[in-house]
């Protein structure tokens, strides 16, 4: 193979030979590996708005369909001058923090039992798959019952329809720990409870970690069913007022405001997955 | 600390995986287990450990092991078993603190193995720094610092490229002739059989009963890659497994 090979590279040697036409082989290996191209999305995001602003002032987009950009901006500044801005965003924050530091904190303690024991699994796998496709909107009478029209009721909101996307994904990620490791674990005779917290816990960090990412972008959208709750100020309340109000620019003030919140919370997330599972390949 | 089968059998359901194995570990020996794929030889290292107990019989275990030994049956995995978010010290003292050996203490310890297996300069490397030859070095140091009676050792080198895999053995070698440590060592390489065994246990296929024990009566330090000695016992293996070895490979998996 190899001998033949080489005769073909030096065809004078040969004489008797055949000389064979030369062409190079055909490259077919690209695609399908994703590069992270930096400001490519930023870029998308300013053509985006630049041709909204070029529309309604050129006036092919009319101002019944789509605020202005700048006007939007203004309406943001205006907020934020008078002070507005914090007065709607504190609230909201502080009941997206509870609510979702409730629901994310038992998620993933009823999901490390569901991974960890058999029983807990075999009982509360079916009742969390009733729960979870029940719009949480719909029982919000219920929560006003349970927990009152104040804040409770909101924080039991979020925390709820937090709740069951982690604990799935929690089980999911524990399920998912290298069994390899376990073993090794009781191999040097570890405690049930080492095995757990220092090769359980760390082994699921990835799992639950994406499953927060879902769980949180959940808590914000149901942040503004919570503030339907009669809540005087937050950013849901702003936006169903604007809403109502058919006053767009704030509406999309309050709309830029929640994919803010969505973007540094996913930022957020993004920076602990880099400290803590730096050790991934 | 010697160990002892007593005609032990174990069965999956109702595959019978191993039959009726008697075999005693002797204190201060090799036992190399080889056997065709699939007949039962990691299961037999499992029961072994007491990671498994076997349907019948049972694994008997004789005399106390050494007061200093922290894990008495420690296992060296195929597949490293490192935990790949700690370093490499901090895998060797997951294992120490679960036995209150903290501080100093375990320092003393880890210093003591990484040296051992020439590790010293990688004692803060994460296991996705390492090759594959430097991961399985770190998961013998691992074992070394319980301080085991019995090393268990499934398939070591398996998972390793052939040059790895010969500096491993010298390692190895190196590591027992300093220090004599008793093991029970699977593979399904007769090479590593001849080179790293006292005596070689050749299972049949399954259900695996035990074909015949062939001892090496040269030490370990004298055994040289090409020696005509080894090469006979080696072949004389593999004249005793070919036949299985096909018939194991044509078997249909019941999973």
């Amino acid at each position: 193979m190899s001998s033949s090979l080489q005769s073909n590279q030096q065809p004078g040697q040969s004489t008797d030979r055949p000389v064979f036409q030369q062409k190079k082989v055909v490259f077919r290996g690209g695609g399908f590996a994703p590069k992270s191209k930096r400001g490519v999305g930023a870029i998308v995001f300013i053509l985006l708005i630049g041709f909204m602003e070029l529309g309604t002032r050129a006036g092919f987009i009319s101002n019944l369909t789509l605020p202005r950009p700048s006007d939007v901006f203004k309406t943001f500044v205006d907020l934020w001058s008078t002070g507005l801005l914090w007065k709607h965003l504190i609230p909201s924050l502080s009941r997206l923090a509870i609510g979702a530091f409730l629901g994310a904190f038992f998620g993933v303690a009823v999901g490390v039992m569901i991974g960890l024991f058999s029983y807990v699994r075999a009982g509360l796998v079916p009742i969390v798959a009733a729960i979870f496709p029940i719009p949480k909107i719909a029982l919000l009478p219920l929560f006003v019952i349970w927990f009152g029209i104040e804040e409770p009721s909101k924080y039991a909101l979020i925390a709820f329809g937090t709740f069951t996307p982690t604990v799935v994904a929690t089980y999911g990620a524990v399920d998912n720990v290298d069994r390899s490791l376990i073993r090794m674990g009781q191999s040097f005779s570890l405690s049930w409870f080492s095995i757990v917290t220092k090769i359980v816990l760390p082994g699921s960090m990835p799992g639950i970690l994406s499953g927060l990412r879902v769980s949180l972008a959940i808590a914000i959208i149901l942040l503004v069913a919570a503030e339907m709750l009669g809540a005087e100020y937050g950013i849901g309340a702003y936006i169903l007022e604007a809403g109502s109000l058919y006053d767009l620019e704030r509406l999309f003030v309050g709309v830029a405001i929640l994919s803010i919140l969505g973007v540094v919370l996913s930022a957020v997330i993004g920076f602990f997955e880099k400290r803590l599972l730096d050790w991934r390949v | 600390m010697d160990l002892l089968l007593e005609s032990v059998s174990h069965r999956y359901a109702d595959v019978e995986v191993l039959q009726n194995i008697d075999l005693a570990i002797p204190t201060g020996k090799i036992v190399c287990i080889i056997g065709p794929s699939g007949c039962g030889k990691s299961t037999l290292l499992r029961l072994i450990g007491g990671l498994e107990q076997p349907s019948e019989g049972s694994v008997l275990q004789i005399g106390e092991p050494p007061a200093e030994s922290i894990n008495p049956l420690t296992y060296v995995f195929q597949d490293f078993a490192l935990l790949p978010w700690r370093t490499v010290e901090g895998n060797i003292s997951l294992v120490l603190e679960d036995h209150g050996i903290r501080g100093s203490r375990a320092d003393a310890i880890i210093s003591d193995v990484l040296a051992r297996t020439k590790l010293s300069d990688f004692r803060k490397a994460l296991p996705k720094q390492l090759s594959g030859g430097m991961k399985q070095r770190v998961a013998i140091s691992r074992a070394l610092a319980v301080k085991p009676a019995v090393m268990l050792m499934d398939e070591p080198l398996s998972a390793l490229d052939s040059q790895t895999r010969e500096l491993l053995m010298d390692d190895l070698i190196g590591l027992w002739t300093r220090e004599p440590f008793t093991s029970v060592y699977i593979t399904h390489n007769l090479g590593e059989a001849v080179r790293l065994g006292h005596s070689i246990v050749v299972l049949s296929r399954r259900p695996g009963c035990i074909r015949e024990i062939v001892e090496i009566p040269i030490p370990l330090i004298e055994r040289e890659m090409g020696d005509t000695e080894l090469e006979k016992k080696q072949k004389y293996l593999w004249d005793l497994m070919r036949d299985e070895a096909v018939a194991a490979d044509q078997e249909l998996l019941s999973v």
